[in-house]
């Protein structure tokens, strides 16, 4: 299989230095080669309307590099399987893989023990994973679960559905103009003491600010709480080391990573998932089954009912590989010249309205706009006609919405593959927009 | 409706090569369209949506057999103009001929291809569906 193509290259000392989360400055180690990462993403190349296809939908899925897609298919040409149940050869094959990609992931996390890296079928089942087997047994009315208006409804609904069966209250913690989490908040909110667990995203989705999460979960668990990461955008846009975070949950999917949809990970400490009761029960989570009761597996198994998606997992370790040899941290350098561009171009047309930090360095990969006269999906349908594809909605975020007094914006999302060339056909197209809108 | 005729949206539409062109007409036939009062821009008129809400009214005629007479709005601009677009093919026909009508075949002919799908996240298409399940309820109440 080839190796990701990276000018000079890298290997992974790479990402020594990226140890904490937040806000950096960007533009650190030598620039990507983009033409020739590029040339590992088969889909990148074919006409959209006529175009080029523009990719700027990034913040909603990725795209898959050719490695990934060929480990996906050679799994099930040649080695196809059951897991951990079968004494023949594939089912060997089967299994190595399928263990062997969750060490990918524990050393990609930063983590010892793989019996901590639960699969699951991406971040939102992650997330209510915790919500169901931690909440469900450890909360209390009067007991407070911290989020941030920041939140994806992933990572609102879960605890929303939870606070209405333990009757534990919902804290917030609220948005600057510049779409920054008000930090001098916090203690006010810990001082009663009620926080049992904070659950915040490491990256908004919406307005791509990059949180502390770090200092956030220093705060929280110095007043007794647990600290759950969403990292949906997070694993994919900035470097992840579970250990210089200081947190409890970190869950992530696979798919906005290089990874194929329908595969995530639930990351946790092994003694809170020891004390935790299954998610799911059925085949695979089992010790021992009676009549009247059954025994537990142990980890990671006591949480991964049913056959898996072993091919799923295969593919995220392999688009992890990926991932790792090009660099989190340029990756992020990267997206973060993208942005820069993008702002300044934007900053320039009238009507334009950003969202989010003013810095490029406290964003990863993302730009949410409205132009005045225009509906974001009116944008979005012309930008369609000439190739070039972003979001435009609520973004599953319709408290950012609320907090900025909009209905909806369009949100280009950037990533390793897109180019300086791109973001300046973005703002070719946005000018087609004011011009059909005159 | 403001009395504008298919035909004559069909027309305009002929008149344009470019596709810039046709969404400026769609525009401006979503600018023309009589807005739905707010009041009305409710949940239960609401068709759909997650980029562009639609709001969809009907208040079928007295005639005899009675027509119907729909309103409609977006907050989107081209989904706006696509609306009043449906409006012309379906406003101020029976029951019996609103479901005749192969909206998708004009919307091609128009070259407005895939705006009509329910791949869209647009409104339009659960518009459709429900100015179709309005026509079948109206007609199976005069039995």
């Amino acid at each position: 299989m080839a190796s990701p193509a990276t000018h000079p290259p890298t290997d992974s000392p790479a990402l020594a230095g990226s140890q904490s989360l937040g806000p950096r400055p960007g533009g650190s180690g030598p620039e990507l080669d983009v033409e020739a990462i590029r040339a590992d993403f088969p889909i990148l190349h074919q006409e959209v309307n006529g175009r080029p296809l523009v990719y700027l939908d990034n913040a909603a899925t990725s795209q898959k590099p050719a490695v990934v897609v060929e480990a996906i298919e050679g799994f099930y040409r040649r080695d196809n399987a059951n897991v951990h149940r079968g004494l023949h050869e594939l089912s060997r094959r089967s299994t190595e893989r399928y263990e062997g990609a969750r060490g990918v992931v524990a050393s990609w996390l930063g983590v010892e023990d793989p019996g901590e890296v639960i699969w699951t079928r991406g971040a939102t089942e992650a997330i209510n994973l915790v919500a169901r087997s931690w909440g469900d047994s450890h909360l209390r009315e009067g007991d407070e679960i911290l989020l941030t208006d920041l939140e994806h409804h992933s990572n609102l609904v879960p605890w929303q559905m939870l606070a209405a069966r333990t009757g534990a209250r919902l804290r917030y913690l609220e948005l600057d103009d510049e779409g920054e989490l008000i930090l001098d908040d916090l203690p006010r909110i810990l001082e009663g003491g009620r926080v049992r667990i904070a659950a915040i995203s490491q990256v908004s989705n919406a307005l791509g600010t990059l949180n502390p999460v770090a200092e956030i979960a220093r705060q929280v668990k110095a007043h007794g709480g647990l600290v759950l990461v969403d990292g949906a955008q997070g694993a994919a846009h900035a470097p992840v080391r579970i250990p210089d975070l200081g947190i409890d949950f970190y869950a992530f999917s696979g798919h906005k990573m290089c990874g194929p949809t329908g595969v995530g990970v639930l990351w946790a400490r092994r003694e809170l998932l020891e004390a935790m009761e299954p998610f799911q029960g059925g085949g695979d989570m089992i010790d021992e089954v009676h009549r009247d009761h059954s025994t537990w597996a142990q980890l990671p198994y006591k949480f991964e009912a049913g056959t898996p998606n072993i091919s799923g997992a295969i593919g995220l370790a392999e688009a992890i590989r990926y991932l790792n040899a090009v660099g989190a941290e340029r990756i992020l350098a990267h997206e973060q010249r993208l942005v820069r561009r993008t702002m300044k171009a934007l900053e320039a047309m009238p009507g334009i309205r950003l969202f989010g930090p003013g810095d490029p360095a406290h964003r990863a990969g993302v730009v949410s706009f409205t132009m005045e006269g225009t509906h974001p999906h009116d944008i979005a349908t012309i930008l369609d006609s000439e190739g070039v594809a972003i979001r435009a909605g609520h973004h599953c975020a319709q408290l950012v919405m609320k907090r900025y007094g909009v209905a909806a914006t369009a949100r280009a999302s950037f990533y390793l593959y897109n180019t300086e060339a791109e973001v300046d056909r973005l703002v070719e197209s946005l000018g087609t927009v004011r011009e059909i809108f005159g | 409706m403001s009395g504008v005729t298919l035909e004559r949206i069909e027309q305009g539409f002929r008149m344009m090569q470019k596709w810039e062109d046709r969404y400026r007409l769609l525009i401006q036939m979503g600018r023309k369209l009589e807005p739905l009062d707010e009041e009305l821009k409710v949940e239960e008129n609401r068709v759909q949506g997650c980029a562009s809400n639609v709001w969809l009214v009907s208040e079928p005629t007295d005639d005899d057999p009675p027509r119907l007479r729909f309103r409609a709005d977006s907050d989107a601009h081209i989904v706006k103009g696509l609306v009043a677009l449906l409006l012309a093919i379906y406003s101020d026909r029976t029951p019996e001929e609103a479901l005749q009508v192969d909206a998708q075949a004009i919307l091609n002919r128009l070259e407005l291809k895939g705006h009509l799908s329910p791949s869209r996240s647009n409104g339009l298409f659960a518009m459709v569906e429900r100015i179709r399940a309005l026509a079948v309820a109206e007609a199976a109440s005069r039995g």
